[in-house]
């Protein structure tokens, strides 16, 4: 390369990087890991594991079944990473039966890709993987409001390896500006035919098709209990050019991943008596939440001053603005039906789920 | 997700509104509340249009 154009791409780099924090990722280095640490048996079922962000997509019955873990074996610079370890094979996949380790990113996070104008970014795609052997998979970028989609597929070995790809501007379907799912991005595991019949386009937008969403020729990761599956530094940013991975501090990644999910365990919580079966109470969040959370209803839980008591949660509000989530306990034998102060101990773990 | 019931919770006794229900996903019960942003209910929604699938009153 000249130096001329040297100038230029260096350039291009200084223009296209953003001002701001550069991974639209979250948690793409699995330091956080606020659910479980390892979970067993998993794979009958879509949901969150393990690493913070990272959820698992199943469709179908699969006798498949893996373990999710929270590694330190990671490639130096990193402390974690995100490992899939087969328990049960699958040699006999079905059509409809797929898995992938999925990341949503929310539409308000992405407007200066400005997707869907004249002036769209690229976009450059990095991550580390590793495997108990070789092997081959495919990573999904999707446009969840527009149903479009760009496919990469990718090797893993033995040891860790940086895979870096580009990804074009797409100058078709702008990002929704709302908290809800915009950009899926998705590394693809098993699939059936499903999932993998049609013609794979790689290295461009196309539109979305079922049928094309992994390579009919990639490993499938149930094959043997000896499969593994690492990955870990995972970044999505701006710019026609990978840089280095962006490392942020303990605090910062954990509060970035409290607005998906936040858990509470053996704290005290002011409540107000409302009526004579209901306890209204406000949970202090350390960080707004997306949206109005999921809870379990009955975690073990009692109020100041009778611990035989019994509660349940019977009603779920929020205040968008958002420094509380209001949860209204159904009880009985409160003592007045007019506003009384309670404390309520929590014994066990109250879990705000507000993920994607 | 797979979703095995599904009901309303009780109207708040103060304001009179219902605004939340409970229902078990993929085996584990949850207080789950209106909110169209939420994947929960996102997925409640989707379930009770196939029919057969109803969201119960409350008790």
């Amino acid at each position: 390369m000249s130096k001329a154009a040297e100038l230029a791409k260096a350039g291009e780099t200084l223009t296209n990087q953003p001002s701001g924090r550069k991974n639209i990722v979250i948690n793409g280095g699995m330091q956080i890991s606020q659910r479980a640490t390892s979970t067993t048996g998993v794979g009958n079922a879509s949901g969150y594991f393990g690493p913070d962000r990272w959820k698992i997509h199943k469709d179908a019955t699969t006798a498949g079944r893996l373990t999710m873990t929270q590694s330190t074996d990671a490639p130096a610079g990193f402390a974690n990473s995100l490992k899939m370890d087969c328990t049960t094979a699958d040699t006999s996949i079905a059509a409809g039966e797929r898995l992938n380790l999925g990341c949503s990113i929310e539409g308000f996070d992405v407007q200066h890709i400005k997707k869907g104008t004249s002036a769209a970014l690229p976009m450059t795609l990095t991550f580390y993987v590793k495997g108990d052997q070789a092997a081959t998979y495919n990573v999904e970028v999707g446009d969840f409001d527009n149903n479009r989609c760009f496919y990469k597929r990718f090797a893993v070995t033995t040891d860790w390896v940086k895979i870096t790809i580009a990804i074009p501007a797409d100058t078709t379907g702008a990002f929704t500006n709302d908290s809800g799912e915009s950009i899926a991005l998705g590394f693809w595991l098993v699939a059936g035919s499903t999932y993998n019949g049609g013609t794979f386009v790689e290295d461009a937008w196309s539109a979305y098709a079922a049928n094309v969403r992994s390579h009919s020729s990639n490993t499938q990761f149930f094959d043997s209990t000896d499969r593994e599956f690492f990955i870990t530094g995972i970044q999505l940013e701006v710019g026609s050019q990978a840089t280095n991975f962006e490392h942020r501090s303990r605090g910062e990644e954990l509060a970035l991943c409290q607005r998906y999910y936040q858990r509470k365990s053996n704290g005290y919580l002011a409540g107000n008596g409302a009526g004579t079966n209901q306890i209204a109470f406000g949970v202090p969040l350390p960080v707004s939440l997306r949206a109005t959370p999921s809870t379990p209803p009955n975690f073990s839980m009692h109020r100041s001053g009778n611990t035989a008591a019994t509660v349940s949660i019977n009603q779920v509000t929020f205040n968008s603005d958002a420094d509380n989530a209001l949860l209204q306990l159904r009880t009985s034998g409160l003592s007045a039906t007019d506003e009384v102060a309670y404390n309520v101990h929590i014994n066990g773990i109250l879990e705000l789920d507000a993920d994607m | 997700m797979n979703i095995e019931n599904a009901q309303w919770c009780p109207a708040d006794t103060i304001t009179g509104i219902t605004d939340t229900l409970t229902a078990t996903l993929d085996g584990i019960p949850l207080v789950i509340p209106k909110d169209p942003a939420n994947r929960h209910y996102a997925a409640i929604l989707e379930w009770a249009k196939i029919d057969g699938n109803t969201i119960e009153e409350a008790d």
